[in-house]
């Protein structure tokens, strides 16, 4: 764990690049620091390894404070990735890996098992890459060993400043998917600087927004865009962003709680009736005892089937696509084209009926956010 | 002596005096080698320190690049009160002659190492010697190099007026044919002064190409 206690950054000449930030960071955290320029980011982040000493406040590792660790040592213990990525170019790709490790002394053998193991990690061939120069790779590709590299000694923490910055976009996407999973498989305490909001919210599991060297929210990405700490986090975000990233709604935000509920030996009847007095298109049929979900009738195929049938369960649907009340709207989005009748019925832990998502519910909503941006735009 | 050409001249003065030319030619080479040796280490270790030491920076450019400025001439006269007449002197204001090139490139050549991969390099845990030796050294041998050529191949042209001062070396019969009006003798000292200076020349080319970094050519 990485804890700031009051920890500001001062100048000589009395600028105040960090301003007495306080935040813990949990072990196997991906944590997001963003902010404009200037806002102190980078240097809350350079802190961390000492690369930019602090002046004020302790911050620690492990409950160790980091100015009582010899820099060096404690740098070889912190994975560090730099935007310009910094590759040796007098060292082929296999020794520009091996450096922190030879740096701790590892045997021969040792190393060139974990230069290899890491090659294949990042995606690249090591028979291929590993005795090629820096100089003969593309950026995304270096970018790959500058990101092997940091992994080399198997540290805990993870320092990446800004690492696909300077990626195309479509090298940039591809590098984020992978450290993503790279991140589930290795669940390393990451501290990574980006401008980008985007990149924030696809990566973090916590996002800390700065801005003049002052912490001004560190929350999780849904609760920044559901709940922004003030008009500046607001504004940083955008106002369009939530629309953009409906895997950061939640589901229960796109579905209706106006659920009308039956038990099965309802007749077909008394079902129509029902369904036209409620005005809703689908039953859920629940069980009588403990209310838990048996399965759906559409007012469509109902009415098609009224006088042919006895029993409401003849025509009841057992629809395999359900979602838990943990979904995102981008699940109910992927799953709606795959459902009859467009209805998913939503789930809590007991299987009772929480809600459902229909088109019309999931338009409603989405729709909402957009008339809310235009109406701020006027 | 006067009805013959200065190609004439020169062949005559060459069978007379060759082993002469040969002892003259090592005494040169001695003044070039050992104030090339002391300047070289000199040189890059001012050099290293100014990256180090930024305050010192202005005094040593300034100060070498001041010896530069002295006409070559003059600086051996200086020298005379200090080091007496002979070789001494001359490998002394050769060697001061020398140190400018050195300084400067390997000055620059640290400063232009790319800033990223000394970032890296220590943010990895290296020590700040260990950045000077791994990374900062060896990315800057090109530029070095480059500078230790351009210095001794000016040496090697100085050198000659260390006979001057009495240091002997291939200047001995320049000054000689000057004085008698032999222009077949000054020949028979800028030749092999010349041959020398490019066969350096050639010679730090490819010490430069072997000592550059594979992964920089």
């Amino acid at each position: 764990m990485i804890k700031f206690e009051h920890v500001s950054k001062v100048y000589t000449d009395g600028f105040k690049a960090v301003d007495s930030v306080n935040f813990k960071i949990p072990e196997g955290e991906f944590l997001v620091l963003i902010g404009p320029s200037g806002s102190g980011k980078s240097t809350t982040m350079k802190m961390i390894n000492r690369m930019i000493p602090h002046t004020n406040g302790t911050i620690s590792i492990d409950g160790k404070d980091i100015t009582k660790l010899n820099p060096s040592e404690l740098r070889r213990n912190i994975g560090y990735v730099i935007q310009q990525i910094g590759l040796f170019p007098h060292y082929t790709i296999e020794k520009n890996i091996a450096i922190v490790p030879e740096l701790k002394g590892w045997d021969k053998e040792k190393i060139q098992a974990r230069v290899k193991e890491l090659l294949i990690m990042v995606d690249l061939d090591p028979e291929i890459f590993g005795k090629r120069y820096p100089k003969e790779l593309s950026g995304g590709q270096q970018q790959r060993v500058g990101v092997a590299r940091a992994l080399a000694s198997d540290p805990r923490v993870l320092l990446m400043d800004e690492p696909f910055g300077a990626l195309d976009p479509i090298t940039r996407d591809q590098l984020q998917d992978q450290l993503i999973s790279l991140q589930r498989k290795l669940k390393k305490t990451i501290v990574f600087v980006t401008h980008d909001m985007d990149e924030a919210l696809k990566l973090g599991d916590r996002i800390a927004i700065m801005k003049d060297g002052n912490l001004i929210q560190i929350d999780t990405p849904e609760k920044i865009l559901q709940e922004p700490a003030s008009t500046f986090v607001e504004e940083f975000i955008g106002k369009d962003r939530i629309i953009q990233n409906p895997e950061l709604m939640p589901v229960v935000s796109v579905m209706t709680t106006k659920v009308v509920t039956a038990l099965l030996d309802l007749t077909p009847e008394k079902a129509l009736l029902m369904m036209r007095q409620q005005k809703v298109t689908s039953l859920i049929i629940v069980d009588e005892n403990d209310e838990r979900f048996i399965g759906l009738i559409s007012a469509y195929e109902l009415i098609k089937k009224v006088n042919s049938i006895q029993l409401i369960e003849e025509i009841m649907r057992i629809p395999e696509h359900t979602l838990t009340d943990a979904a995102t709207a981008k699940d109910a989005i992927m799953m709606m084209p795959n459902v009859k009748y467009g209805v998913i019925p939503v789930l809590n832990e007991a299987k009772k009926v929480v809600g459902i998502v229909t088109r019309g519910t999931l338009l409603t909503a989405l729709s909402s956010q957009w008339t809310e941006l235009e109406g701020i735009n006027e | 002596m006067n009805n013959l050409n200065i190609w004439e001249q020169f062949m005559q003065q060459a069978e007379m005096r060759w082993s002469e030319v040969i002892a003259a030619t090592s005494v040169h080479i001695q003044l070039v080698f050992f104030s090339m040796l002391i300047a070289i280490v000199l040189g890059i270790g001012l050099g290293i320190l100014i990256t180090r030491v930024p305050k010192l920076t202005t005094i040593v450019l300034g100060g070498a690049g001041i010896m530069q400025t002295i006409p070559s001439l003059a600086l051996l006269g200086f020298m005379i009160p200090i080091f007496g007449i002979g070789v001494n002197t001359a490998i002394a204001a050769l060697f001061l002659y020398s140190l400018l090139p050195i300084i400067r490139n390997t000055y620059t050549g640290i400063k232009d190492v790319n800033k990223a991969t000394v970032e890296a390099a220590k943010g990895m845990g290296m020590t700040s010697l260990q950045v000077l030796l791994k990374v900062e050294l060896p990315l800057a041998i090109p530029m070095i190099m480059a500078g230790v050529r351009t210095a001794a191949v000016i040496n090697v042209g100085t050198a000659t007026l260390a006979a001057f001062i009495g240091a002997g070396g291939l200047g001995d019969f320049i000054f000689l044919g000057i004085t008698r009006g032999i222009d077949g003798l000054i020949l028979l000292g800028a030749i092999p002064a010349a041959l020398l200076a490019i066969i350096l020349e050639i010679f730090f080319t490819y010490l430069e190409r072997w000592t550059t970094p594979e992964g920089l050519k």
